[in-house]
């Protein structure tokens, strides 16, 4: 019901909405809640477990119970409160955990069961079978509890991420937070000022005390229009501070585009990263509701959502409103719906040495001892010194007294304090570096009293800033009533008294809990269940706790509250992700034949971030292995071009660069001649195989390094360790250069051939020995070659700079194909490589040694370098090592995989029979056989031993014959030819 | 979390990478009794208080640093290039 001449929303906007198919009208400046409460709805949802309907308990982002469910297909987003989901033209949006209706819910006949559903209900009875659990039980039981639903969809949805710095950031705009953000503003502090509210001003635009002789609301207008002309301030509304974090980090929530209806290029949420050197806390307080019997009736309210409805919507949530207070705030709601023209029922305060006075009936001393109605509250049963009586009413506004909203206190470590003065909790001082309370927050609750104390906090920050800050802050006066509240927790009598709304849990379960010994508080809520839902216990904490520590008979303080974590409210995930679905997940780095790969049709597969060609198909091919078979004949034929600018180069340059090397690497490079070329193989220090690559002498002091694809990152991480910590003082610089240079594999009996039409010098027999290195020029631009070979082939590797890389690669490519060959890919060059008994990361996995890989005698024994020691260690060396092994399956033609394990022949498959595993494997077209690398124990002993190879996924098994790796060439003399 | 590193200034600890605790520093030299090899690579404090711990700014200047922590307050004490701590020095 509207009230005519009150409420912050613009009458002339009238907005229509939907609301499980039904067509309602609201304001511009509603939100859902307070639309739907205008349109006299009630029922909102359903509960979790007793499927109970729900209504709106309060007006902001703590509501438990009016969750919803808006928008539709892949974004469909479950559990959104109404009491924060902003009112736009088309809005629509659905109730939750109903079938199948929100009237006539068939699930309600839980609520009939209910004696039977208590805390731990379900682990006590749906114990046995055990395999019942997971198979019926639980999909069972998830079926009928449970909220929203979510789509099952990809949410395709812009979400965004940002960050943002400042001097201090203010949490919440009230009169603690905008008197804060003033004082420091002026002051010249860059502040920013976070609200979670569509509109600033907090409390202020909620309830009606004046300050400075103007409504509070004018007084926060003029407050903002001031911060919003300052340079050094940025107001952020609809920004919720969800969590504190390590040296003034902070995370905030902002709804950008959900209140619109046409959001246009707007994300739907922002997710926030602000740093501040200094934060200030002012995010208010919560009221507490009372835990009578069934006080969960649609129509029972918080009194300060009933003034927010009233004073900030100009909705009276009813007709007959009903006041059940254990504290002053009783009064003031009453007063202020009865100024509105309500019909206020009676005013029920608990206390007995209070003295009020209204033109209402009130009650002293007394209590609602039950509720009424069908779908929603027709009457209450009130009990004071006289007796029960029934009062008519169809909203009841309770308030328990105000919890300080300190959560971000608590989120690194800090533990709250109890103030006996205000029964709640406060937080403990210091609780968060550079964090102070204020207001609210921070236990003060009269307006007067969160002005100073926003003055004071900002004096606390500018101080800690360096700032001046002003001696006397100019604070306007405003309302200064003391707070006086006597704790009322638990109203016995008949029904159940609910405690968590959302999740279903009454006095009763608390208590349960206490008897079965679950009497932590941090037990009791894993067993209750309590403060688990999307509320996460902002209504119920502290109620639930207090009937805790009375049934344990510890007292509050003792009790203790559960550990507030971040986040302050829901966030999704889609939120903190964002940029980060489907290719946003990684960054993806490509070459710069890319394009040129993709255009001839290969399918690209990744490595690392990179992306490589597989195979490039060709016409009337039908699977994979026939582009590969043909692309290693021609390199073992003719000729083959690979882009291999994915291997880490490192540029290596200083007078110590060649000590240098020979500390990182096991073998020495300081001998290693100008135009000279060495492989290399490099540990960590426990003893392990790093990596390996080559490494090339360009002049004297000046080397480039070859790292692995995968290793790139961790070879430089580690060159600049052995450097910077075990070696500063050596006089060696290094830098990556893997972008910088695009560098070709060029392979096969026609490399040279094919050069030589591309260089502008000759490449003559005899000039060129297989690991030279030496700078060349393609139409003068000046490149680098190197005499290297991966496939076992007379093969070379030219790098030129990457600007030319896309231009080389096509060239190369086409005089390739007049020549009878062309491009390869990735499964090519592993089948080379393979056939070669070369080793990728597939044999150095980070579990082998040197030893192990038959490179022992690269460890020289003439100098120290990183891993040499732990290499020695026992068990690292001997017969009892799986070693590197060449495998070859009798029957040639039979598959293997790598994965397989291998064990002696006739010995069964099991695993204390295990004699090593499969690590690599292809089909060789050139020895018409599949091939495999591996390890076995003692394997270098074993060579023409056969095998039982056992995959245990496709469950076969193949006998191979142990071989040495090397299966092609094994002496060497193409590449060397 | 943030690290204030002497190059580059105060930076998220996102950019950094973590190793480990900062007796890496003190590579055992040629010939060193197994024992200090194993109390190398292997032995570590644990300790609730303050630590010193070694990042590399691996998403800005490439500096490995000696960063010294409490692992109780989270409070981040000084922040020193490793080049430049004592125990590196040959």
């Amino acid at each position: 019901m509207r009230i005519d001449g009150k409420g912050l929303i613009d009458r002339t906007r009238r907005l229509s909405f939907r609301f499980d198919g039904t067509t309602y009208s609201g304001f511009a400046g509603d939100t859902l809640a307070s639309a739907l409460l205008a349109n006299g709805v009630r029922v909102l949802g359903r509960s979790f477990k007793y499927h109970r309907p729900r209504g709106i308990l309060t007006a902001g982002s703590e509501e438990p119970g009016a969750l919803v469910e808006v928008l539709e297909g892949a974004q469909q987003t479950p559990n959104v409160r109404a009491t924060v989901q902003e009112l736009y033209d088309g809005l629509a949006a659905q109730s939750q955990n109903r079938w199948p209706s929100l009237k006539y819910d068939v699930l309600a006949v839980n609520d009939l069961l209910a004696p039977f559903l208590g805390a731990g209900f379900y682990y006590k009875t749906f114990m046995w079978p055990r395999a019942f659990w997971e198979r019926l039980y639980e999909p069972a039981i998830r079926r009928a509890a449970g909220l929203g639903r979510l789509s099952g969809k990809h949410d395709e949805a812009v979400y965004e991420k940002a960050f943002a710095f400042c001097d201090l950031l203010v949490i919440g705009s009230g009169p603690a937070g905008l008197m804060a953000a003033l004082t420091a503003a002026r002051a010249g502090a860059d502040v920013i000022l976070a609200e979670e509210d569509s509109r600033m001003g907090g409390r202020l635009l909620a309830d009606t005390g004046e300050i400075g002789g103007m409504p509070g609301a004018d007084w926060a207008a003029g407050v903002l229009a001031e911060l919003a002309a300052l340079p050094n301030v940025r107001l952020m509304t609809r920004t919720t501070v969800t969590g504190a974090y390590d040296h003034g980090t902070y995370g905030a929530l902002e709804r950008t585009g959900l209140h619109l209806a046409n959001p246009g290029d707007l994300p739907r949420e922002c997710f926030w990263r602000i740093v501040a050197k200094q934060a200030i806390l002012a995010a208010g307080a919560l009221e507490r509701p009372i835990a009578f019997p069934d006080n969960d009736r649609p129509g029972v309210m918080t009194a300060s959502a009933v003034r927010a409805y009233l004073n900030r919507w100009g909705v009276a949530p009813g007709r007959k409103v009903a006041i059940f207070a254990n504290n002053d705030s009783a009064r003031a709601t009453a007063d202020a719906l009865a100024a509105a023209g309500v019909t206020v029922a009676a005013l029920i305060d608990s206390r007995a040495d209070v003295s009020v006075e209204g033109p209402y009936p009130v009650y002293r001393a007394a209590q609602v001892v039950g509720t009424h109605g069908r779908h929603g509250l027709d009457w209450i049963a009130v009990r004071d010194h006289n007796g029960e009586r029934r009062v008519e009413a169809d909203c009841l506004a309770v308030s328990g007294g105000w919890n300080p909203t300190l959560h971000l206190t608590c989120h690194m470590n800090g533990r709250p304090v109890w103030a006996p003065g205000i029964a709640a909790f406060v937080p403990a001082p210091g609780a968060v570096p550079g964090l102070t309370p204020c207001g609210a927050a921070a236990g003060v609750f009269s307006t007067a009293g969160c002005l100073a104390d926003g003055a004071r906090a900002a004096g606390v920050a500018l101080a800690a800033l360096g700032h001046a800050a002003p001696a006397t802050p100019e604070v306007p006066r405003a309302e200064d009533g003391a707070y006086a509240i006597a704790p009322l927790w638990v109203v016995e009598g008949k029904g159940r008294a609910w405690l968590d709304f959302a999740n279903d849990v009454t006095v009763k379960d608390v208590r349960l809990a206490a008897q079965e010994n679950f009497a932590g508080v941090e037990h009791m809520k894993r067993y209750t269940t309590q403060g688990m839902a999307p509320d996460q216990g902002k209504n119920s904490n502290i109620g639930a706790l207090a009937v805790l520590a009375d049934a344990t008979g510890r007292g509050i303080p003792d009790t203790g509250t559960t550990t507030y974590r971040p986040p302050y409210v829901p966030v999704s995930i889609a939120a903190m992700g964002a940029g980060g679905r489907a290719e946003g997940f990684a960054p993806q780095r490509f070459t710069t034949s890319h394009d040129a790969s993709v255009a001839r049709g290969a399918p690209m597969i990744e490595a690392g971030l990179w992306y490589r060609p597989s195979y490039f198909p060709r016409p009337g091919e039908t699977t994979w292995r026939e582009a590969c078979d043909r692309e290693v004949a021609w390199v073992r034929e003719r000729v083959g071009v690979c882009d291999v600018s994915t291997l880490g180069k490192i540029d290596i340059q200083g007078r110590d660069a060649a000590r240098f090397l020979d500390l990182v690497y096991t073998n020495t490079f300081s001998t290693l001649k100008p135009g000279r070329v060495r492989y290399g193989l490099m540990l960590r220090e426990d003893g392990l195989v790093m990596d390996d690559g080559t490494t090339a002498c360009l002049a004297e002091n000046h080397y480039l390094m070859t790292t692995t694809t995968a290793g790139a990152g961790q070879v430089m991480r580690h060159l600049d360790f052995v450097h910077q910590a075990l070696r500063p003082g050596w006089d060696v610089h290094m830098i990556s250069v893997t972008e910088q240079w695009a560098q070709f594999a060029v392979a096969g009996p026609r490399a040279r051939d094919l050069l030589n039409s591309v260089l502008d010098q000759r490449l003559n027999p005899g000039e060129w020995p297989f690991m030279t290195c030496g700078a060349v020029t393609l139409n003068g631009v000046g490149a680098r070659l190197f005499r290297i070979s991966f496939s076992g082939e007379h093969a070379y590797e030219l790098a030129v700079p990457a600007r030319y890389g896309a231009a080389l690669f096509r060239d190369l490519v086409a005089r390739a194909e007049t020549m009878g060959g062309g491009a390869y890919g990735m499964e090519a060059l592993n089948v080379l490589r393979i056939e070669k008994g070369l080793i990728t990361h597939a044999e150095i996995h980070g579990r082998t040694t040197a030893f192990d890989i038959g490179l022992d005698k690269m460890v020289s024994g003439r100098k120290d370098c990183i891993g040499k020691a732990a290499a020695q260690r026992p068990g690292l060396l001997g017969p009892e090592r799986e070693q590197l092994v060449g495998l070859r399956p009798l029957d040639h033609e039979r598959a293997i995989f790598a994965g397989a394990h291998l064990y002696r022949q006739g010995e069964a498959a099991r695993r204390e029979n295990d004699q090593g595993y499969v690590t690599s494997v292809c089909w060789s077209p050139t020895m018409h056989s599949y091939l495999g690398l591996g390890f076995l124990r003692n394997g270098r002993a074993r060579h023409g031993e056969v095998v039982k190879l056992a995959d245990m996924l496709r469950k076969t098994e193949v006998l191979c014959e142990v071989c040495d790796p090397v299966f092609f060439d094994p002496e060497g003399a193409r590449a060397r030819g | 979390m943030r690290i204030t590193c002497p190059l580059c200034g105060e930076r998220d600890r996102r950019e950094f990478y973590y190793y480990g605790a900062d007796d890496y520093l003190r590579r055992p030299g040629e010939g060193a009794a197994p024992a200090a090899w194993d109390a190398y690579l292997h032995l570590r404090d644990n300790p609730a208080g303050v630590t010193r711990d070694l990042w590399y700014h691996d998403m800005g200047c490439a500096a490995w640093l000696v960063v010294e922590r409490n692992t109780v307050t989270h409070e981040v004490l000084s922040v020193r290039l490793a080049s430049e701590a004592e125990e590196g020095a040959a």
